[in-house]
């Protein structure tokens, strides 16, 4: 199992219902049926992925987020969850604050622009950074939005969005220490 | 191909209301008879039964071969042994619509009254009169709840109607390429259908059974009708402006899309009734599945899961119109999922994209069939 799933999976409390947002092959969404007896819809813009969403049995809606969330009315789900989708929505405030109005609570998995190999191939070798975490060269990434998990911080302190929990990890594990500089990946659970 | 399918199949018929049966129009009707086709067994429970609702010009035989048939049903790609409709898992029903042509009754149909057709006598019917009829036919078989109620263009807005009329008699619903009701351009178009009928003298006011039938204004209805369910870039790819080898020149139909267009309204004429055609295109111009309220509202209480797909060059019912369908279930709460295929053959689509319909609706039908 994925780590930022097993993570995800940790976060959310059982029975509970969730949307979520960009969820791909519903990898995800399916590890929280089965294991969290969760009520899941997913809403996906890739046809493909469509496919082996319905295949595994899930709700999925074919749509993009930007569009996909503000036809919810306030409260409808106990969790959106919004893993790696985030740096890629045109208008990230935007899509935020609607997820923080839909949602009871909003699991935000982010990459983080500030791992310390993306810093050392911007500062020392003056390129754009590409890591596992971020693999995309700048002329093809999908990505349009480039931030810290300490931009998000700043983000929520500014937004009045209470940060529940944040667990931090690298490819392979957990970080704690400096996780701004080492962690690739943060997990927020967040409410408003 | 047919041992692959079902094989030979028969239309059966089944009369009710020997009195009459009241209509949304609050006319009386009846006796009311329905033709229709079934594939596969019913179960013990009478839990598998999913209920195929055909489109504007379709009928009772969606699958199979009847005696004598070149070409198997209209949905055969889909009906059938391992299809999307399994017929080793589930009881396939398809009926002809009320006001059709093809065994049901409609306009062309004895009127008991007089012992002559119908015609104009006939009154108007709606999708949920079609669908009220479609009900009485399954509770004939015992089935209390259908498995599944699923169709393409006006099919789906039987499917519609029944998510509406009857929530707790479907435990899941299949609109398709539909709308909750025609925007002004869908029913332009039907409008311009209805009058090159009516413009045809040999119509005469809907008076032509036993006479030379309005063959031309069918014909013509018909031909617009093929190029709404086509797109731009599938007549270019299907015809190009390529020419009959045996062009005659001048006004002549010489461009393939010409032939095309003939050969289609030609061979429509031989199988259906214009009345028919009025009577049914007028049922979907006035369908509205909202009822002056948002959909939303009209869905409150629908238990069913829902599945949508709409195909990204369908102009005819552009893709937006099944988005309003899946926005009233998120509003309402009712657990749906939505596919846009990315196919290029416009309207048309619900009944040419075999592989993607199958892998959606075959994984769709397989969680209802095992959820509670």
């Amino acid at each position: 199992m994925r780590l930022d799933h097993q993570i995800i999976k940790e976060l959310i409390a059982s029975r509970s219902s969730v949307l979520d947002l960009g969820c791909g092959d519903g990898e995800l969404l399916s590890l929280l049926i089965k294991e969290k007896q969760a009520q899941g819809q997913g809403i996906e813009i890739d046809e493909q992925e469509i496919y082996k969403c319905v295949e595994k049995g899930l709700n999925i809606i074919h749509g993009d987020i930007d569009s996909g969330l503000h036809e919810y009315r306030d409260k409808s789900f106990d969790y959106i969850i919004l893993n790696q989708s985030l740096q890629q929505v045109k208008n990230f405030d935007e899509v935020f604050t609607d997820a923080l109005r839909v949602g009871k609570h909003v699991v935000a998995g982010l990459p983080n622009f500030a791992y310390y190999q993306a810093r050392i191939q911007l500062a020392i070798r003056g390129k754009a950074p590409v890591t596992k975490s971020l693999p995309y060269s700048w002329y093809n990434s999908p990505n349009v939005h480039f931030f810290s998990l300490n931009d998000f911080k700043d983000y929520c302190r500014e937004k009045h969005i209470i940060i529940e929990s944040n667990v931090c990890l690298d490819s392979r594990r957990r970080i704690s220490f400096l996780p701004n500089l080492f962690a690739q990946v943060g997990i927020f659970l967040v409410h408003k | 191909m047919a041992e692959k399918g079902i094989g030979k199949v028969e239309t059966h018929c089944y009369t009710f209301g020997t009195q009459t049966i009241s209509l949304e129009s609050k006319e009386k009707l009846g006796p009311v008879t329905l033709a229709y086709e079934t594939y596969g067994a019913l179960d013990a429970q009478k839990s598998n039964a999913v209920l195929i609702l055909h489109a504007l010009s379709g009928d009772a035989h969606a699958a199979g071969f009847l005696e004598g048939d070149k070409k198997p049903g209209w949905w055969d790609d889909l009906i059938g042994p391992g299809k999307a409709f399994d017929t080793e898992k589930y009881f396939v029903i398809c009926s002809n619509v009320l006001g059709g042509c093809r065994g049901s009754t409609g306009p062309a149909s004895i009127n008991p009254k007089n012992n002559k057709p119908y015609g104009l006598d006939f009154p108007l019917i709606s999708i949920n009169d079609m669908v009220r009829c479609q009900r009485t036919l399954v509770e004939s078989f015992g089935i209390e709840r259908l498995l599944c109620v699923v169709g393409g263009s006006m099919g789906g807005m039987q499917a519609l109607a029944w998510m509406i009329e009857f929530p707790d008699k479907i435990k899941s619903a299949i609109p398709i390429a539909t709308a909750m009701r025609h925007t002004p351009q869908q029913i332009a178009f039907n409008e311009v259908g209805r009058q090159a009928i009516m413009a045809d003298p040999n119509w005469a006011g809907g008076n032509y059974y036993g006479k030379v039938t309005p063959s031309k204004g069918l014909s013509l209805a018909r031909m617009i009708g093929h190029i709404t369910y086509m797109s731009d870039s599938s007549m270019a790819e299907k015809f190009g402006r390529q020419k009959k080898t045996d062009a005659k020149g001048g006004f002549s139909a010489d461009f393939e899309v010409e032939g095309y267009l003939h050969y289609r309204g030609d061979n429509f004429v031989k199988r259906f009734d214009a009345n028919a055609y009025l009577y049914i295109t007028k049922a979907m111009d006035n369908f509205d599945a909202t009822r002056g309220r948002s959909l939303s509202e009209v869905f409150k209480g629908l238990r069913a899961q829902v599945l949508v797909i709409a195909f990204r060059s369908d102009w005819l019912y552009p893709t937006y119109q099944s988005k309003e369908i899946v926005k009233a279930c998120k509003l309402c709460g009712v657990p749906a999922s939505f596919c846009e295929i990315d196919s290029t053959y416009g309207h048309d689509a619900f009944l040419l994209e075999v592989d993607e319909e199958t892998r959606l609706i075959s994984h769709f039908l397989k969680k209802v069939a095992s959820s509670l």
